[in-house]
């Protein structure tokens, strides 16, 4: 007989991961989509700019997003030890298989859904993420008259200074930031990047309408009261509501340009 | 017999483990829609027999959908096209004149073929053995019904307990997951006074087993729960997770 292993080398405790992380990073989406949601404020994306680098330099967020990086790599690993696993556990396939019959195609699917999302996370981290902690962005100042409360945006040539200020001369209010607002926009003037944001999106949605319901199975949080509402949650809040704030965003860019 | 039908069948025959195994075309004529399907290929078999031929090895005991002994992917699908069926229970008005009918044997690495459509089920007694029992003093016959038990309880543990063993929740899922029979097989102890003794340990010996045999991981795809013939639900997946999460990180001190 098989004496029991530790948690985490079982197939259980190895969902358990997956379900913690994949939990997690459901919970990142709904700050991130709020966060990005700036972007619609018609303010030469001064608020928005404010927000990036609160983001990247208040110590406590940045801890979390180290946490959430972690959290990426642990889910895209464990998703490829259990597929791994679970290919060897039926070595000889069925010549006729009829999944649709019994479950969700995007229930069977969740490996390529993920596939794509790596594929996204990594492109969306190369245009933005990376840019931004690498000085490849643009620089704007900000001037805002404290008396009209009217503010003016210009452009800086880089290298003339770095990173971020904030202070008053004369009665007006000047923030000096880099322009991710402005990188946002000149990414979305591409089709195939909107294009691309808006299929992530899609795979996003059939991921999470099967994941986090599944995530809670996983967890053993099964009850007749809660179930239903984690099943709408996870449909009508991850599976629609999320994907379609976050697609929102470059097709508005793309069609205000 | 007038109704009756013609089916082309293509039967996965395979001499043993060890050998590769293919697909041969056989004619079922003249069979009647009220036959079962073992029942057809009963009449098949005869045939071959007839002309000196091996006969198609396949796994059958009660017949009335009890025993869990018959098996067979049917059209890609476990007991075939119909839900809360056994393939012994499956009559051939389930399918019609001139139709293709694909039979195969479950696949998983832990139910390796012992020839043609028959395949060893024994990691599910291997499992079974494991954990799922309670220990009962000796001494004097105990009075019946001396421990309350809530009827919803006494109902929910009888519902998993019906559990026939067949593999089709194996067969069903993408894994080739065992998820489900393991989960009613805990669940029929977990919930009742009887089994509070081992319970802790039990949900790790089962599950240790059940990995230790090879079955693959749950995506909760919730294949296994539409195919079961007997409907032994997703709800004891998710008892069976909170059973082993619960005895892993709070309770260790119960392993064997
Ligand atoms: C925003 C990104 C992502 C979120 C929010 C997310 C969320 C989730 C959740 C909640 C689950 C359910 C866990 C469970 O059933 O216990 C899950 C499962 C899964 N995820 Fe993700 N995920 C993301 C990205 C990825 C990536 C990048 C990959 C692959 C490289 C991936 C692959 C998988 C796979 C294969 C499963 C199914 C595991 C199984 O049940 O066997 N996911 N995900
Ligand atoms: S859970 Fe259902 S499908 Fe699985 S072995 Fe038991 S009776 Fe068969
Ligand atoms: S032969 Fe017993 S259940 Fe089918």
């Amino acid at each position: 007989m098989s004496k029991s292993k530790p948690l985490l080398f079982s197939t259980l405790g190895k969902k358990l991961i997956m379900s913690l992380t994949g939990l997690f990073l459901c919970s990142f989406l709904i700050v991130h989509l709020i966060g990005n949601l700036q972007l619609f404020y018609n303010d030469q994306g001064k608020a928005f700019n404010e927000y990036a680098y609160f983001m990247t330099h208040f110590t406590p967020i940045k801890i979390v997003s180290y946490l959430l990086y972690t959290s990426i790599v642990i889910h895209a690993i464990y998703a490829l030890v259990l597929t791994i696993h679970n290919k060897k556990a039926r070595p000889v396939g069925y010549a006729v298989y009829r999944g649709s019959a019994n479950s969700s195609w995007n229930s069977r699917n969740m490996g390529i859904l993920g596939t794509v999302l790596l594929v996204f996370i990594v492109t969306h981290m190369s245009q933005f993420w990376w840019k931004f902690h690498n000085d490849q962005v643009p620089y704007i100042e900000y001037r805002t008259d404290l008396n009209t409360n009217k503010t003016t945006a210009t452009e800086l040539v880089a290298g003339e200074f770095t990173d971020y200020m904030e202070y008053v001369d004369n009665g007006v209010a000047i923030t000096k930031a880099r322009d991710l607002y402005k990188q946002v926009a000149f990414t979305f003037k591409e089709w195939y990047w909107v294009a691309l944001y808006v299929v992530s999106m899609a795979a996003l949605s059939f991921h999470l309408i099967h994941g986090f319901k599944s995530a809670f199975q996983t967890l053993g949080w099964d009850h007749k009261k809660y179930a239903p509402i984690i099943r709408f949650v996870g449909i009508w809040f991850f599976g629609v509501a999320i994907p379609i704030g976050f697609a929102a965003m470059p097709v508005y860019f793309y069609l205000s340009n | 017999m007038s109704g009756n039908m013609n089916l082309t069948l293509k039967v996965w025959r395979q001499k043993n483990d060890n050998t590769r195994g293919k697909f041969v075309t056989y004619q079922a004529n003249g069979i009647s829609p009220d036959m079962s399907f073992l029942e057809m290929l009963d009449v098949v078999n005869e045939d071959l027999v007839r002309k000196g031929e091996d006969p198609i090895h396949f796994d059958h005991d009660c017949r009335e959908g009890i025993c869990g002994m018959c098996s067979l992917h049917i059209n890609g699908r476990p007991h075939g096209p119909k839900q809360g069926t056994t393939t012994c229970q499956l009559h051939m008005r389930s399918f019609h004149d001139g139709q293709t009918v694909v039979i195969e044997p479950w696949r998983a690495a832990a139910f390796p073929v012992i020839k043609d459509l028959a395949v060893d089920r024994s990691a599910f007694d291997r499992i079974q053995q494991a954990g799922g029992y309670v220990n009962v003093n000796t001494g004097g016959v105990p009075d019946a019904n001396v421990i309350p038990i809530p009827k919803i309880i006494a109902d929910e543990a009888f519902e998993s307990a019906t559990c026939i063993g067949c593999g089709a929740c194996v067969a069903a899922c993408k894994n080739a997951s065992a998820m489900l029979f393991v989960s009613a097989k805990i669940s029929q102890y977990a919930l009742l006074p009887q089994g509070q003794t081992e319970r802790y340990s039990r949900a790790q010996a089962m599950v240790a087993q059940m990995d230790a045999e090879g079955f693959g991981s749950c995506t909760n795809t919730g294949a296994c729960e539409a195919e079961c013939p007997v409907g032994i639900k997703l709800t004891n997946i998710a008892r069976m997770n909170r059973e082993y999460l619960n005895a892993k990180i709070f309770k260790e001190i119960e392993v064997h």
